[in-house]
């Protein structure tokens, strides 16, 4: 996230950021809102806002019925992604620290990649039935590939130098790797996070759409038949808001794990060691 | 910077100070099977405690010989020898810096310092103090826990040469470790670098591609030549010590980089 989108920033029109977003914000709903009540598109086709926030109002709240769906969704995310991340993550360390096995393993990696993973979804649905292990499944492969990749990138993009400087202090490979080739690799490895999140909610919702009787994509596919389409659109934001929920947590990971790529990060950590450390000798507090 | 920490009495203390520390028996390195001549035909000897600057244009060959002498390449030809020993692998007594930094950035500078003693095993409380005297050594008192990112490029030059005092090493290779910085940070870490030698008695291989930088520092400068890699003419500064930045506008001075200049002229 740059500076200039940070809340109380403005430029040159004096206008907070924040108001201009709201404004274009309220714009655009208001332009889809006159839409449908002046029939330019016809409510069956596209519900209005406030058709959406009633619809919401009735899922979420007079009913509660959405919840359930949602932490079955966000489960089987969260869980797809663990595991496809676990396995990314381990086979590219066994591929960057064994040369063989990266060489034995790379068609397979490549044939992945070319697949559509959405296709193997049936395939999964036929072997574990019905219920969230499918989805998780479907998830952790659909997010393994961009895991491993990142990782195998991070972890094979080793400077030089550093290397012959670990070596001529006679590190053991061990060592090397502990010290200097995954640590180096992490802030790749966070890139691949917020990738690797958005697509097992990809994967998850496929998962649900082949086969499923509970799950945000269920709730999502039988309102479309059912021409519910305001109920529809309101499971939808529930998405989104999934997304974003689970977006900001690998960026919040990332802050914390690549803290030395964040400045005031590494401010407050250098501060809190230095107070922490004050009766080492020799030091004293910077200005 | 004037105070003196409390640094372990390194070995060259007591140990004869002419006796020969690096020795190299016709040392040769050949690259791609047979077709780059990176050296030949390199013979010289290094006594404990002289600062020797490794000086020539590019492919000459002079950072191959830095890294046969650290034990990360092994020549294809010849001895080079430490103390008596050909050298086949990195030992503890040297210890090498680069041109970048090489610092770890999610490590704190002290952290950074530490890290010879943390690849040996257990960090003890005297290691801390080791380190903090150190950095104290290279002008870097209050700067413990400061990140890299924090610090300007010859700071974090400064990190790792504590770093590299740190591994002990009584015989330090410098790969153009100043050649990355301005003018005004280079003298001022030249000047730095030889109050350090005399403190920790180290023996000294650098490598530069500066003249006047080489003839500052050294005993004496090896000047090599590239097509192939020679060691040509080894040239004796014989200027007093400790030396001065005032120094470079004596006449002795600039003799000595012209006739640097002028073995090098002929082969640029």
């Amino acid at each position: 996230m740059s500076t200039q989108d940070r809340a109380g920033s403005t430029d040159r029109s004096g206008v907070p950021h924040w108001a201009q977003h709201l404004l274009v914000f309220v714009i655009f709903i208001s332009i889809w809102e006159m839409a449908v009540q002046f029939n330019w598109v016809s409510a069956l086709i596209l519900p209005s806002p406030f058709a959406v926030i009633v619809a919401w109002w009735d899922l979420a709240i007079t009913r509660g019925i959405i919840w359930g769906h949602f932490f079955t969704t966000l489960t089987e995310v969260l869980v797809g992604f663990i595991v496809g991340a676990t396995f990314g993550i381990g086979v590219a360390i066994l591929s960057a620290i064994n040369m063989t096995f990266r060489r034995l393993v790379s068609p397979y990696m490549v044939a992945l990649q070319v697949t559509p993973r959405i296709a193997i979804a049936p395939i999964i649905v036929a072997w574990l039935g019905f219920g969230m292990e499918p989805k998780m499944a479907i998830a952790a492969i659909i997010c393994f590939f961009p895991m491993f990749i990142n990782a195998l990138t991070g972890l094979m993009q080793v400077d030089h130098e550093n290397l012959e400087m670990f070596e001529s202090m006679r590190a053991s490979k061990w060592q090397i790797f502990r010290h200097l080739q995954l640590p180096g690799a992490l802030p790749v490895i966070m890139a691949g996070f917020k990738t690797g999140i958005s697509l097992a909610l990809i994967g998850a919702i496929v998962g649900e759409f082949v086969s499923a009787s509970e799950g945000i994509g269920v709730l999502i596919q039988r309102f479309s038949f059912q021409l519910l389409l305001p109920e529809a659109f309101a499971s939808l934001i529930m998405l989104t808001a999934m997304g974003l929920f689970l977006y900001g947590l690998a960026t919040f990971a990332d802050r914390h794990i690549v803290f030395w790529r964040h400045s005031d990060l590494v401010n407050k950590i250098s501060r809190r060691m230095r107070a922490k450390n004050a009766g080492l000798a020799g030091i004293k507090p910077l200005e | 910077m004037t105070a003196s920490p409390q640094l372990d009495p390194t070995p060259a203390s007591i140990a004869d100070p002419r006796e020969t520390i690096i020795s190299s028996e016709d040392l040769g390195m050949v690259f791609a099977a047979g077709s780059v001549v990176a050296l030949q035909e390199v013979n010289f000897e290094i006594k404990r405690g002289e600062f020797i600057s490794l000086i020539g244009p590019s492919g000459c060959g002079k950072s191959t010989l830095l890294r046969i002498v650290a034990g990360l390449l092994t020549p294809t030809g010849g001895t080079l020898s430490v103390k008596g020993e050909p050298v086949t692998r990195p030992r503890p007594d040297i210890g090498m810096m680069f041109q970048k930094p090489t610092l770890l950035p999610w490590k704190s500078v002290m952290d950074n310092v530490m890290l010879p003693k943390t690849l040996g095993g257990r960090v003890t409380k005297e290691d801390k103090e080791k380190a903090v005297a150190l950095l104290h050594l290279v002008g870097l008192e209050g700067f413990e826990f400061s990140f890299p990112g924090q610090l300007s490029g010859g700071m974090q030059q400064r990190v790792a040469l504590a770093r590299l005092l740190n591994t002990g090493a009584e015989i330090l290779l410098l790969d153009e470790p100043f050649g990355a910085l301005d003018e005004f940070t280079r003298e001022r870490l030249n000047v730095e670098l030889l109050r350090i030698q005399r403190e920790v008695k180290a023996t000294i291989l650098f490598v530069t591609h500066n003249i006047q930088e080489a003839v500052f520092l050294a005993d004496d400068v090896f000047v090599m030549t590239p097509r192939p890699g020679r060691l040509t003419e080894i040239v004796d500064v014989g200027l007093p010590r400790p030396r001065e930045i005032a120094m470079m506008k004596d006449a002795d001075f600039n003799q000595r980089v012209f006739e640097v200049r002028d073995i090098l002229g002929g082969t640029i």
